[in-house]
C-alpha cells in the first residue's frame, strides 16, 4: 500500500469526471399530469401516457424547463436560445415506450463550472451540459435468488417513469476521490439550494456515475476510461474511487492492459465488478423528438429565474465567514446545506453568538442527529433553543457540562431550555456562601492534594475544583470555585 | 332507384333532423341495414358498434324531442379508422399485436364529436399501423373496393374511404401520412380531405410517422368536409404539436367562387410515365372546368418534389422504427407464449404480431438512424424535406392552389402490386408531398375511368390556407355535379 501510495503521487494521475442525475421535485411528471411522488403504491401513479399506451403524446412540463435552466444558471452556464429533444432508442421493460425522451447534440445547459474547495484550496470543475430527461421506471426480479440472473420472474413499477431527470455533466477535471466527493457534495447543496430536488441519493433522487482513468503526469491524452456505476451515496463514490484508482494503478504497474468498460460498485465487498464491455455498446439511434417543438425559451424569462436565484452555497459560506467571522471550516459545515444555514441563520437572529452557534451546530448538535439518524427539519430542537443554550452559557448561567445535558434534553423532549434548566437544577451555583460548604468537604476528604497544591503545586486545583463539580453535580461555577478555594488554601496557609 | 338515408349527406340528413323529417334512429338503422348487406363482401368493419350507436342515437332524438338545439354531427353515423382510440372498443390499427387491445380513454377528435352527438357505427379495416396503399397489409384480410369488388379500395384508409362510398357511414376519419386519405377517397369516389399538419389533434391516434401522420377525413361532399373539420379542428393541450391558432368555421365563404384565382397545374406529374390516360384526360377537364369558372390555370413545378418520395421512405420508416417500439408483449396487446427471458418474449411477440410490410419498414428506419448511417439517410432526407417545403413556398407566391391527380390509377386489382413494393409506393407519389410539407390538400371524384372507375382530382393549398382548397374543391364539384354510385348499391336496389 505505500509503495503503491508512492507509486500513485511519482507515475500516475488520475483523472475523474461524473455525470449526476437529478430527478427534479416538480408536482408533475415531465410530459403527463401523474403525480411525481416517491414510494407510492407500485403502478399507482399511472396514466396512458406514461405507460406509452398507443397514441398517447407528451406534452413538456414548463416547471420542469424551469428548474433544469435554474440548475444551468447556478453552474454558470450557457441558456441555449434552441434546444430539442431526442429519442434515445432501446429495448428495457422498465421504459414503456422503449425508447427515452433525453437530449442529445443541443442539450438545454451548456459550458458552466462549479468550484470546489479541498484542503484550503480552490478547484475549479468544467461542466459540459445540462440537459433534461425523463426517468424509467423500476424493475424487481423475484424467484430464487432476487438476481437478475437467476430471477424466475420480474415486476415492472411504473410509478418513476417519466419522472423529470436532469443530467449533469462535469469535465474530466477532478484528479482525485477527494476532489469527486468534494464536487458531489457542492453539487447536491447547490441543487438542494435552489429547491428543485429533494437530492435523497438513498431514494434514487440523486445518482452519480463516476468515470475515471490513470493516466501519466504532463499526459495530455486520456487513458482508458472506466464507468463506475452503482454509487449510491457519497461515501460509496470516494470508496469506490479509491478502489478502482488503486485496481488501475497495478494493473499499469504490472503492464496489464486496461479495457474500456463499465464496472459495478459492491458496497458490501467494497469493490467494483465487470459489467459491460465497449462494444456491446447500445447504439441508441438518436433522431429528434418528432413529437415535441423545439425548446426556445424566452431570454425574459431567463433574466428572471436569474434574478431569482437564492444565494448558493459559496456565497453563503464566504458570507459566513466575513460577516458572521466564522472559520473557513465551520463556515464550510454549516454553510454547505441549506437546511442547516436556515437553522444556523435563525439561531444567529434570535441572539445567538454566531461563533458558538456554529460550534454548538456542527459538534453536539451533529451528534445527537447522527445517534437519532434524523434531519434537522424533523428534530424536535429549535433555533431558539440553540439560541437560549448559547446564551445561558455566554451568561454563565449554566456550565458547558450543564449546557450539553440541556441541549440532549430538550432534543429529545422539544422542552424549552429555560425549563430544562430548572427541573434538572443546572443553574449554576456562583455564590461563595452556597459553595462554601462543599468546599470545606473537598478540602477535609482529599488531604493528599491539598498538601500538594500548597507545596506549590498548581496543577492539581483543577482536580480539586472537579470535585466540588462532582458534588454540586454539575451545578456549581467552576471559575468561582476555583478563586474560593484558592483563597481558602492559601488564606489559611 | 331511390337513395336511402344512409345514402344522403351529413347536411341533408342534419336538415332533416332539426326539422324533424326523420330521427337519427332511423337514419342509423338505415346505415346498419346497409351494412349487413355489403360488409360480407366488402369487409369494410374490424369491429361493429351498433349497440352504443342505438343509444348515442337515441339520445340526439331526445334532445330533438326536447326541441334542443343539435349541433351538425349530431345523430349522423360515422365510421372511425381502427387507429384512433376509442375508450372501452377494441382498437387494433389493423395490427395483431393489437388483437385484444381495449384503449382506456378516447383520441382527441372521437371525444370533440363524441360531445357533438355523432353516432359511431364501427372502426373500420386499414392497413397495419397505416402502412400500406391497397388495405391489402391488414392483418385481418383486405377490404374491397364497392365500385369493383375484385379491385382494392387504396389504403391505408381503405375500410373508411369503402365505408362512405357504400353507405355503411354517411362520413368516416382516416389517417394521411402518405396519401392514405386521399389515395383512398380517389379510388373510391369519395371526397378526401387532410388539412394543415397540426390543424385536428393527434391525441389517440395510433402512430406511424409523427411527424407526417395527419388526421383526414371522408365525405360525400365539400360541404360535409368542412362541417366535420370545423367539429375536430383546433388547438388541443394534449398534444404539443397542435396549432395554436382557433380554428374557424370552414363552412362559412365555401361558395365565393374561383373568378381570378391562380390554379398551378402540375404538368410534370400529369406526364409523368405511370400516370393512366383516363386519369390524366379527366383532371386536364377538370381543370378547363376551373377556368371556365373563371381561375387562371399555368404550368407550376416543384423541382424536388421528384425526391419526396425517397425522403419520405426513410423519414417514416425511420419514425416508425421507434414509435412501434412499444409493442413488446409487456404492458398491453398481443404476448407470444412461450418460456426464455424478456428478451425472447419481446422477439417472439414481435416476430409473430407485426405482418411484413411493418417489419419491412421497422428494418428500413432502424438501419437509416444506425449510427454512421444517419447523416447519409436520416438527415439527408430532412434536407430534401426543407427543400421540398421551400419549393412549396415558392410555389405559392405565384399560385393560391396547386392542382394535380391524385393517383396515377384508378383502382388496381387486389395482388397486383403486393410482390412489388416499389410499385406499390409509386400510387403515393402526387400525394406524399403534402405530407412532408404539412400542407392542406384534398381529393375529389372528377370522372370515371372507361372500365367505370372513379377517378381523384387533388386540389393543394398553402399551409394553414384550408379555406382556398376547400372553396376551389367545391366550385369544381357544384361543376362537375359527380353523381355516379358504385354498381353494387345499383344492384341492392334493383
Amino acid at each position: 500500500m505505500a509503495e503503491a501510495d508512492t507509486a500513485k503521487a511519482t507515475r500516475f494521475e488520475t483523472v475523474i469526471g461524473l455525470e449526476c442525475h437529478v430527478e427534479l421535485s416538480t408536482a408533475t411528471k415531465m410530459f403527463c399530469g401523474c403525480l411525481n411522488a416517491f414510494g407510492a403504491p407500485p403502478n399507482t401513479n399511472v396514466c396512458p401516457v406514461c405507460l406509452g399506451h398507443p397514441g398517447t403524446l407528451p406534452v413538456p412540463n414548463e416547471k420542469a424547463i424551469e428548474y433544469t435552466i435554474k440548475i444551468g444558471l447556478a453552474l454558470g452556464c450557457r441558456i441555449a436560445p434552441h434546444s430539442i429533444f431526442h429519442r434515445k432508442n432501446y429495448f428495457y421493460p422498465d421504459m414503456p415506450k422503449n425508447f427515452q425522451i433525453s437530449q442529445y447534440d443541443l442539450p438545454l445547459c451548456v459550458g458552466g463550472h462549479l468550484d470546489i474547495e479541498v484542503d484550503g484550496e480552490t478547484h475549479r470543475v468544467g461542466i459540459t451540459r445540462v440537459h433534461l430527461e425523463e426517468d424509467t421506471g423500476k424493475t424487481v426480479h423475484g424467484g430464487a435468488t432476487g438476481r437478475i440472473g437467476g430471477a424466475e420472474y420480474a415486476l415492472e413499477d411504473y410509478n418513476r417513469a417519466g419522472v423529470p431527470l436532469v443530467e449533469v455533466v462535469s469535465e474530466p477535471d477532478m484528479r482525485s476521490a477527494e476532489q469527486a466527493r468534494a464536487y458531489l457534495t457542492e453539487l447536491r447543496a447547490t441543487l438542494e439550494s435552489l429547491g428543485v430536488s429533494d437530492v435523497r441519493m438513498e431514494e434514487g433522487s440523486l445518482r452519480c456515475d463516476a468515470n475515471v482513468s490513470l493516466r501519466r503526469p504532463g499526459s495530455e491524452e486520456l487513458g482508458t476510461k472506466i464507468e463506475i456505476k452503482n454509487l449510491n451515496s457519497i461515501r460509496s463514490l470516494y470508496r469506490a474511487l479509491n478502489f478502482e484508482e488503486e485496481r488501475q494503478q497495478v494493473a499499469l504497474e504490472r503492464g496489464e492492459p486496461l479495457i474500456q468498460e463499465t464496472r459495478h460498485w459492491d458496497e458490501g465487498k467494497g469493490i467494483t465488478t465487470h459489467g459491460r464491455s465497449k462494444e456491446y455498446a447500445f447504439d441508441y439511434r438518436y433522431f429528434p423528438e418528432p413529437d415535441l417543438a423545439p425548446l426556445e425559451p424566452d431570454p425574459q424569462w431567463i433574466e428572471t429565474l436569474r434574478a431569482e436565484l437564492p444565494e448558493l452555497p459559496a456565497a453563503r459560506r464566504r458570507r459566513f465567514q466575513d460577516e458572521l467571522g466564522l472559520s473557513a471550516h465551520q463556515a464550510g459545515l454549516v454553510a454547505s446545506s441549506a437546511e442547516w444555514a436556515r437553522f444556523f441563520e435563525a439561531t444567529v437572529s434570535a441572539g445567538a453568538d454566531p461563533r458558538a452557534a456554529a460550534n454548538w451546530m456542527t459538534g453536539d448538535l451533529a451528534a445527537l442527529l447522527r445517534e437519532t439518524h434524523q434531519s434537522l427539519t424533523a428534530a424536535k430542537v429549535t433555533p431558539e433553543h440553540l439560541a437560549e443554550l448559547v446564551k445561558l452559557l455566554d451568561e454563565q448561567v449554566i456550565s458547558s457540562a450543564g449546557a450539553k445535558v440541556a441541549l440532549a434534553e430538550a432534543f429529545a423532549t422539544g422542552a424549552s431550555v429555560d425549563a430544562v434548566v430548572e427541573a434538572k437544577g443546572l443553574r449554576q451555583v456562583g455564590d461563595s456562601e452556597a459553595l462554601g460548604g462543599m468546599i470545606e468537604q473537598v478540602i477535609e476528604e482529599n488531604p493528599a492534594p491539598v498538601e500538594q497544591f500548597r507545596k506549590g503545586k498548581e496543577g492539581v486545583l483543577g482536580f480539586l475544583v472537579g470535585q466540588v463539580m462532582k458534588k454540586s453535580g454539575g451545578a456549581a461555577n467552576p471559575k468561582v470555585a476555583a478563586e474560593l478555594l484558592r483563597e481558602r488554601l492559601s488564606g489559611s496557609g | 332507384m331511390t337513395a336511402e338515408l344512409c345514402d344522403l349527406t351529413a347536411h341533408d340528413l342534419s336538415a332533416k333532423l332539426a326539422a324533424g323529417d326523420v330521427r337519427a334512429i332511423d337514419v342509423l338503422e338505415s346505415t346498419l341495414r346497409r351494412i349487413d348487406q355489403v360488409d360480407e363482401r366488402l369487409h369494410t368493419f374490424l369491429t361493429r358498434t351498433e349497440g352504443q350507436a342505438r343509444t348515442q342515437a337515441g339520445l340526439v332524438d331526445e334532445r330533438v324531442a326536447r326541441r334542443e338545439e343539435v349541433g351538425p354531427v349530431a345523430g349522423i353515423p360515422l365510421a372511425l379508422k381502427d387507429v384512433f382510440c376509442t375508450k372501452g372498443i377494441r382498437t387494433t390499427a389493423g395490427s395483431k399485436i393489437l388483437e385484444p387491445y381495449v384503449p382506456p380513454y378516447d383520441c382527441t377528435p372521437w371525444e370533440r364529436l363524441q360531445a357533438g352527438g355523432a353516432v359511431l357505427v364501427g372502426k373500420t379495416n386499414c392497413d397495419e399501423f397505416a402502412m400500406g396503399s391497397s388495405n391489402e397489409n391488414s392483418a385481418f384480410g383486405p377490404v374491397r373496393n364497392p365500385w369493383n369488388l375484385e379491385t382494392v379500395p387504396g389504403g391505408s384508409s381503405g375500410g373508411s374511404a369503402a365505408a362512405v362510398a357504400s353507405g355503411q357511414a354517411v362520413w368516416a376519419l382516416g389517417t394521411d401520412t402518405g396519401g392514405s386519405v386521399r389515395q383512398p377517397a380517389s379510388l373510391c369516389g369519395v371526397v378526401g380531405f387532410k388539412p394543415t399538419y397540426g390543424r385536428i389533434s393527434r391525441y389517440g391516434l395510433i402512430a406511424f410517422a409523427s411527424s407526417l401522420d395527419h388526421v383526414g377525413t371522408f365525405t360525400r361532399d365539400v360541404r360535409d368536409a368542412a362541417t366535420i373539420l370545423s367539429a375536430i379542428a383546433g388547438h388541443d393541450p394534449r398534444d404539443a404539436t397542435s396549432l395554436p391558432e382557433p380554428a374557424p368555421h370552414y363552412g362559412a365563404g365555401l361558395d365565393a367562387g374561383v373568378q381570378g384565382l391562380r390554379v398551378g397545374v402540375m404538368e410534370d406529374w400529369l406526364g409523368t410515365e405511370g400516370v393512366q390516360p383516363a386519369v390524366r384526360d379527366s383532371v386536364r377537364a377538370a381543370v378547363d372546368r376551373l377556368v371556365g369558372l373563371g381561375a387562371t390555370a399555368e404550368t407550376a413545378s416543384l423541382p424536388h418534389a421528384d425526391y419526396a418520395l425517397s425522403a419520405y421512405y426513410l423519414i417514416a420508416p425511420a419514425e416508425c422504427s421507434s414509435n412501434l417500439a412499444r409493442y413488446d408483449g409487456v404492458r398491453y396487446g398481443y404476448r407470444a407464449p412461450g418460456g426464455g427471458d424478456v428478451m425472447e418474449m419481446n422477439m417472439r411477440t414481435r416476430g409473430a404480431g407485426f405482418g411484413d410490410e411493418v417489419k419491412r419498414r421497422i428494418m428500413l428506419g432502424t438501419y437509416s438512424l444506425s449510427a454512421g448511417y444517419y447523416d447519409a439517410y436520416y438527415g439527408q432526407a430532412q434536407k430534401v424535406r426543407t427543400l421540398v417545403i421551400r419549393d412549396y413556398e415558392e410555389a405559392f407566391r405565384r399560385f393560391d392552389v396547386l392542382v394535380s391527380p391524385t393517383s396515377p390509377t384508378t383502382a388496381f386489382r387486389l395482388g397486383e402490386k403486393t410482390e412489388d413494393p416499389l410499385a406499390m409506393y409509386l400510387s403515393d407519389i402526387f400525394t406524399i408531398p403534402s405530407d412532408l410539407t404539412g400542407t392542406p390538400a384534398v381529393s375529389i371524384p372528377c370522372g370515371l375511368s372507361p372500365d367505370g372507375l372513379p377517378i381523384g382530382f387533388q386540389i393543394m393549398g398553402r399551409l394553414m390556407d384550408e379555406a382556398t382548397v376547400l372553396r376551389v374543391a367545391f366550385a369544381l364539384e357544384q361543376d362537375l355535379r359527380f353523381a355516379a354510385r358504385p354498381p353494387l348499391l345499383e344492384a341492392l336496389s334493383a
